[in-house]
């Protein structure tokens, strides 16, 4: 179980999440919904800490209230995470980058020697699982985005979490790959009991994986049940345009107020 | 009204434009006046002299090679045992200098001040200074090579490492490893290849500058062709370059071999 306290995340100029309490249970498949900006990925990035909320704190089972750096690194040990960028480092092997799952559970000199068969053996189950055990050996960054993908979410199950947490996992990819994806996602966390907080754009999928979908819209949740109650209703509200935000009057067409500078300074400007 | 302005912008742009490459032209020609490479007719007296030492430099006579290959040998392991120094201490001060891992700003300003000192000194001051400190040799040799070198590689790896992914480290960081073990596994994989190729471009560079390490008796074939140049022994001075070339071009073509294994 895992549960943030008043979480909230304050910018200089803006405040990308409001005093947020939630609690994650276990083996529950979770969807964040929301517009871009909604504060979704400080939300998912508050849950390890990756992201340092400006209050509260988080509360983990085994762990209780995470405090300190070393309890923060405990936190992340139990919660793996998949990227939308899937964030591998291309020029490493497909194996290698699946082994980078359990770094944070070995120590540091372990780098030294060579790698336990055992260990090895964990990392292709893992690609077995994701469908690219005849991989292993090719530079990640030779793989398409949905392989690579994949591979990410093979990471994430070698380091044996309790939670997972994905970022947009499928936001980078076709719509039929996003399906294939996104159900491989559902279908692991399913058969090893994890508890899952996903954030998606596409409420199609949200309604058909979810056990409970929280929507965000301005930093604040506004909508936290299951797919079945989510009406349209209540989704014109979440996406519905925000007029009350700076966005809109800069999209309205302006003429510039002071003269342009000059074309030379304009691009060494940008 | 729109069109006029930009037209106006871009001639402006122009001006300005030629003005800055008139201002750069005049100061060009400011330095070569200054320093003398417009007066010709000294350097054209210059041809004869230079024409009289080259032929007192052929044939070239090598008669004397067995006494250089000792030498030879102390140039060699002085490039690499200086390219070792050097890569040992700029790695860890590569990383406190690279502003995207440096623990603190204040030792990142710090590491990049040192790294500045160090390249601001040549190799051949810091041998002077080592051969007083240490003895004539190739120990000094390779402490200059080594040290001076740190400025240039310690830099080097810090811009390599400011310029990795941030994307993967994040990734390494969210399984719970830390600092070190972050910069191990998620920032050393990505800049490897531009560690290694720096390392060997510094190596080629290092076997260059040891040849006139000798010079200031911090040991290597640097060494005996001073002896030559004093003893006015011009035909064996010209063996020596001849050699130093031979090694500098397969040096440099062991190292872009070398790099181009890494990449």
């Amino acid at each position: 179980m895992l549960t943030l306290h008043n979480i909230s995340k304050h910018y200089q100029d803006h405040v990308a999440l409001h005093n947020t309490t939630l609690t994650f249970a276990p083996g529950a498949f979770n969807v964040l919904l929301g517009p871009s900006g909604a504060g979704k990925s400080t939300l998912l990035r508050s849950c390890n800490l990756l992201a340092e909320p400006s209050t509260g704190y988080v509360e983990a089972d085994g762990i209780g209230a995470v405090r300190s750096q070393s309890q923060s690194r405990q936190l992340r040990l139990m919660t793996a995470c998949v990227f939308q960028q899937h964030q591998l480092i291309l020029r490493q092997s497909v194996l290698t980058n699946v082994l980078n799952g359990r770094v944070g559970a070995r120590p540091l000199w372990a780098g030294l020697l060579p790698t336990p068969r055992a260990d090895i053996e964990d990392a292709l189950r893992c690609l077995e699982r994701v469908g690219l055990e005849d991989y292993a050996l090719t530079r990640a960054g030779s793989l398409s985005g949905g392989q690579q993908q994949r591979v990410g979410i093979a990471r994430a199950l070698m380091q044996k979490p309790r939670i997972l947490l994905a970022d947009e996992p499928v936001a980078s990819l076709d719509p039929t790959r996003a399906e294939e994806v996104l159900g491989l996602l559902h279908n692991i966390c399913r058969e090893d009991g994890l508890c899952a907080v996903v954030s998606l754009h596409q409420v199609r999928f949200a309604k058909r994986f979810a056990d409970r979908i929280i929507a965000l819209r301005a930093g604040r949740v506004v909508f936290d049940g299951t797919p079945e109650v989510l009406t349209q209703e209540a989704l014109t509200h979440i996406y519905a345009p925000q007029t009350e935000t700076p966005l809109c009057s800069a999209i309205k067409p302006q003429r510039p107020t002071e003269p342009p500078v000059a074309f030379n300074q304009t691009a060494r400007a940008s | 009204m729109e069109s006029t302005f930009i037209v106006n912008n871009v001639a402006q742009n122009y001006r300005e434009r030629l003005v800055l490459i008139g201002c750069i032209a005049l100061g060009i020609a400011l330095c070569v006046a200054y320093s003398g490479l417009a007066d010709v007719p000294r350097i054209l007296e210059g041809g004869p002299a230079l024409w009289h030492l080259l032929g007192e430099m052929t044939p070239p006579d090598p008669s004397n090679w067995r006494s250089w290959l000792g030498p030879l040998m102390d140039t060699i392991a002085m490039s690499v045992a200086g390219t070792f120094l050097a890569v040992c201490l700029s790695l860890p001060l590569g990383f406190l200098a690279a502003a995207n891992v440096s623990p603190h700003p204040v030792v990142y300003r710090l590491a990049r001040s040192l790294l500045n000192t160090l390249r601001a000194v040549p190799e051949l001051i810091m041998g002077i200074l080592f051969v007083a400190a240490v003895g004539f040799g190739a120990l000094p040799g390779v402490l200059a090579l080594g040290l001076h070198s740190v400025g240039m590689v310690g830099k080097f790896f810090a811009e390599a490492v400011e310029h990795c992914d941030p994307k993967p480290v994040e990734a390494i960081r969210a399984t719970g490893a830390n600092p070190l073990k972050v910069l191990v596994y998620g920032v050393m994989p990505q800049v490897l290849p531009q560690l290694a190729d720096i390392t060997v471009y510094r190596w080629e560079y290092n076997f260059r500058a040891s040849t006139v390490m000798g010079m200031v008796g911090a040991g290597g074939i640097g060494f005996e062709l001073m002896a030559s140049l004093r003893l006015m022994q011009y035909r064996e001075v010209s063996a020596i370059l001849l050699l130093i070339l031979v090694m500098v071009t397969l040096v440099d073509a062991l190292g872009s071999w070398l790099r181009g294994k890494c990449a």
